[in-house]
């Protein structure tokens, strides 16, 4: 049967999916600004760069609810309590969905940090 | 496992005793001189440690001259030059030699205990980093008695480090620390492979013990951080040696782009540096709450969230740089962030000690004094982490008063923390709790005193590594407080120095487990050699608490693998989330050849720096030489027979070959940590595009044709690299040789065909930025090429001697994934300097 989602993935790197968004997302800023701010971009404006940053910025953190979403379904929606310290498949299991959630929120305070300059800045200022 | 008290047990002892016997004659180490080519984790990790500390004072002595010298104004104890040397080597050798490798030493010595592995998976491999260490130590270390030692501050910046009045002390700095870099890349292979792979069976990723997923964290940081600081020093000492101007403005380089490259490894540093002493932290406050730790999974989100956020603060300390605002921004922010991940990890350990009883011992009392240290230095950060506050701040005391209080409150006093802790596994003794006592008064007090005036000393404007000052501008007192509290943090180390040194002696041998810890380091057998006798089934975080008898079943050898009867040095890999056992894995023993590895190496580097061309190149022939020998000898060796009993009815092969090989993850995290490099470089490429106009300079490329044609040699290189994995897999022996000869001339061609892109257009390097950049990348793929041949010969010799065949091919999957990691080098660096160009 096909699923939109993948039921269970056996791995230690889904751990690291929303930290990984944050690092691209961070790249992202920081390249299109240092770009921008030396070598214009086809003569747009800085609110072009603005704009393209809130974009990538929603994307990164629908991301990042995507993978939240999935660790908490792997946490089993809260109904197991921590510290899953049971020697058993499923307290791994649990862990590594309780840590994956965990990690997705600090993702995503932490892109909304990263983003909050392209808010207020009006332009590279230098 | 507890199926002890058997009729006929008097028989099962004595089979019993003989086992024993064997295993530790086994893992015994060679007496008199020849004990120092021991390569397993006890001594590798005491000696690491050792040094790692005696470097750590001479850097404290070093301190102490700086600080006499600004004690009162107008001084002249010293010469400016003999000051700029010292502070640059205190720096230097504290971050480098001190703070970096004793993570390592604390790791190797402690992980297969923890783990309960009997072994790292690479035991020379840690051996040849801790030699690698120790040479470039000596050697950076030792230039200042020659007054030879770097001399511009430890993050060495253009254009002052490229002038002439660097003088050598910046080849011995530039070259001594790549050496040592080294030694950091082979402890985190190590590292990584271990913890992933080699815990006892049952220890799940969720019952880890945290100082494990701290340290498999931290040596993910190293492979990002450590390269970028490579590639910088690679262009570096290209400008010093044969004048390329990477850094040079007036021929198109820029002395940020240094900046760029040694942040990227320098603030990464500070992490690599804190979280493993954090984890510490997390073995010792459990232990003295005397209850597991209060939020495990928050613990693993601070250490993963720290790892990734460190890397996007690098630019907060270019503040002062004069680059657009609005990327200092997205680093302000970024630095902000980290500090609630830092966070968590105090609000954890409080709550732990809230839960729990605690016992407030010496270790527990360095812990708490390095936390209160770290919060205020932590906050100071959070200040200087605002672009406007920096700008007033930057290159000042109140940077000095900061730094110190982040590195010694977060990793210095957790180190000693650790040290009182963990000393009962080094010789069953603990040491001295009234000397340790008043150390740690002593070293707070003194810390406090030195480090607290200098805030206000930097707010009042006194600038860093300021060789002197006048008396009449309020600095003059604020120096001497410093001064005299530097002495009494002196005293203070020194009497830690006195314990370790002397009180050995005086004291009997104490309990096993005198601190009643649960992890499994505290089975404690400081005679022996073997890490564990017997390896145990995990159940539990903290083993020795909830599962009673097995440190006993442990001891009378009832756990796996208990003996070794081919005689051979043994440890278990098991799977990376569940811990099965998968494997038995034969560990390399005791060797000279990491010695003569390390030594040749170390002749290459050393001799570069005295520019010695023809030494340097004989010792990197020996040091290839070495490298082969040691693979031929003691790697991917056919075993006797496919399987081996490790008891309690479970038998596991001895050979492995692809992902399930520890070498294969050696293979792909080396080329992880190499392709890092790779990318930086890329990006000096693509920085020397954005900051001009046309950043060619006029200069001629080397075209689109040559460097299509290596890329395409390359990519025909790689697939029958591959053809012949699959070729040999089915069985064709021959023509797997065969493969593998076309591989390498097409590899070679490749090489040549690299280097003539811009060999045939008369490109000068020493012109302009752009033809030494496109050099250094076309230079940095005809190695890589170069290697990749070697790996393919070095294939098809072990198959023409038997040792490689369809079914032990372990070596030609490492060598199909080494040129998957070239072939997206060839990729990258063809297309950006053939193609990018003639897209402009």
């Amino acid at each position: 049967m096909w699923h939109l989602l993948p039921k269970e993935v056996e791995s230690l790197w889904t751990l690291f999916t929303a930290p990984v968004v944050w690092a691209a997302h961070f790249l992202f800023c920081y390249l299109a600004a240092a770009v921008y701010c030396e070598k214009g971009f086809f003569g747009a404006g800085f609110d072009t760069l603005r704009l393209t940053i809130g974009l990538v910025t929603m994307a990164a953190l629908a991301m990042i609810v995507l993978a939240a979403f999935l660790a908490w379904r792997q946490w089993g929606f809260g109904t197991g309590d921590p510290p899953h310290d049971d020697p058993s498949r499923r307290d791994r299991l649990l862990f590594q969905g309780y840590a994956t959630l965990l990690l997705s929120g600090l993702s995503f305070v932490a892109v909304i940090f990263t983003a909050l300059p392209a808010l207020f800045l009006t332009g590279c200022l230098r | 496992m507890s199926d002890h008290a058997r009729p006929g047990a008097g028989a099962v002892n004595e089979d019993k005793a003989a086992e024993e016997a064997q295993l530790r004659a086994v893992w015994a180490n060679p007496t008199g001189w020849r004990y120092w080519t021991s390569v397993n984790n006890y001594q590798i990790g005491l000696w690491y440690g050792s040094a790692a500390f005696a470097f750590m004072l001479f850097a404290g002595l070093l301190a102490l001259l700086v600080r006499a010298q600004l004690a009162v104004p107008e001084n002249d104890l010293i010469s400016p030059e003999l000051y700029n040397q010292a502070f640059t080597l205190h720096g230097t050798v504290m971050m480098f030699l001190f703070a970096v490798p004793i993570f390592e030493a604390v790791a190797i010595f402690l992980l297969p205990p923890m783990l309960g592995a009997r072994e790292m998976p690479f035991p020379r491999l840690g051996a040849f980093g801790f030699w690698s260490f120790f040479i470039g130590g000596v050697f950076v270390c030792g230039s200042i008695f020659f007054g030879a030692a770097p001399n511009s501050g430890w993050f060495m910046y253009p254009p002052l480090a490229t002038s002439e009045q660097a003088g050598i002390g910046a080849d011995i700095w530039l070259l001594g620390l790549s050496f040592i870099e080294v030694a950091s890349i082979a402890a985190a292979v190590e590292l990584i492979v271990g913890i992933m792979k080699c815990r006892a069976p049952g220890m799940r990723v969720n019952l880890m013990p945290l100082f494990a997923w701290y340290l498999l964290i931290v040596a993910g940081m190293i492979l990002f951080a450590f390269p970028p600081l490579i590639a910088g020093d690679l262009l570096f000492e290209m400008q010093r040696m044969f004048d390329w101007p990477f850094f040079d403005p007036e021929r198109g380089g820029d002395p940020l782009l240094w900046q760029h490259l040694f942040w990227i490894f320098g603030h990464p540093e500070v992490y690599i540096i804190f979280l493993p002493a954090i984890a510490l932290l997390a073995m010792i406050i459990p232990t003295f709450s005397g209850r597991p730790i209060v939020g495990y999974s928050w613990i693993v989100l601070a250490a993963v969230g720290t790892g990734f956020l460190s890397f996007g603060l690098w630019v907060h300390h270019m503040f002062a740089t004069g680059l657009p605002q609005i990327s200092l921004a997205f680093f302000s922010a970024a630095s902000e962030a980290v500090a609630i991940p830092t966070a968590v990890q105090i609000f954890v350990f409080i709550a732990t000690m809230l839960a729990g009883r605690v016992i407030f011992s010496t270790p527990m009392l360095f812990a708490m004094g390095g936390i209160a240290i770290f919060i205020m230095g932590g906050l100071t950060g959070v200040m200087v982490a605002l672009a406007p506050f920096d700008w007033q701040a930057h290159d000042t005391y109140f940077i000095v008063a900061h730094l110190h209080y982040v590195l010694i409150g977060g990793m210095l006093f957790p180190v000693f923390a650790g040290l009182y802790y963990y000393y009962p596994l080094i010789d069953g003794q603990r040491m001295s709790d009234r000397v340790g006592r008043l150390a740690f008064w002593l070293m707070f007090t003194g810390f406090n005193i030195t480090f607290f005036p200098m805030h206000i000393a930097g707010l009042r404007g006194m600038p860093r590594r300021v060789y002197t000052y006048p008396a009449d501008i309020g600095w003059d007192w604020l120096n001497l407080i410093s001064t005299m509290g530097a002495v009494v943090l002196g005293i203070g180390m020194f009497a830690v120095v006195m314990d370790v040194t002397l009180h050995r002696r005086r004291q009997p041998r104490g309990e096993q487990n005198p601190w009643n810890a649960g992890t499994l380091e505290w089975l404690n057998e400081p005679e022996e050699n073997w890490g564990v006798r017997s390896i145990p089934k995990v159940a539990s975080r903290y083993p020795l608490w909830d599962q009673p008898t097995l440190a006993e079943d442990v001891r009378a050898g009832r756990g796996y693998l208990a003996d070794a009867k081919e005689g051979r040095r043994e440890t278990l890999v098991t799977s990376v989330l569940d811990a099965e056992p998968e494997q038995v894995l034969r560990v390399g023993g005791t060797s000279y050849v990491t010695i003569f590895c390390a030594a040749t190496l170390g002749t290459v580097f050393v001799a570069l720096t005295f520019k010695w061309w023809l030494v340097s190149l004989a010792a990197g022939i020996a040091f290839v030489g070495g490298v082969l020998y040691w693979l031929w000898t003691g790697t991917g060796e056919i075993p006797d027979r496919d399987e081996k009993d490790i008891g309690h009815g479970i038998s596991l092969p001895l050979y492995a070959s692809g992902v399930k090989s520890t070498g294969w993850w050696a293979m792909f995290i080396t080329m992880t940590g190499d392709g890092t490099a790779f990318a930086s470089l890329v990006f000096g490429y693509f920085f020397f595009w954005t900051i001009h106009t046309d950043f060619t300079g006029g200069q001629a490329g080397p075209g689109a044709f040559w460097p299509m044609a290596a890329l395409a040699l390359f990519a025909l290189a790689w697939s029958v690299t591959l053809g012949a994995r699959e070729i040999n897999r089915q069985g064709s022996v021959l023509a797997t040789r065969l493969l593998l000869v076309l591989g390498a001339v097409l590899a070679a061609c490749g090489c040549a065909a690299a280097l003539a892109g811009p060999w045939t257009s008369a490109m000068d390097p020493t012109a302009h930025v752009y033809p030494a950049i496109v050099w250094i990348l076309v230079i940095w793929a005809a190695i890589h090429g170069a290697v990749g041949v070697l790996m393919q010969l070095y294939c098809l010799a072990r198959s023409l001697a038997g040792r490689l065949t369809p079914r032990h091919d372990m070596e030609l999957h490492n060598v199909a994934l080494y040129w998957h990691f070239m072939l997206v080098t060839a990729l990258v660096t063809f297309a950006v300097v053939g193609l990018f160009p003639e897209v402009l």
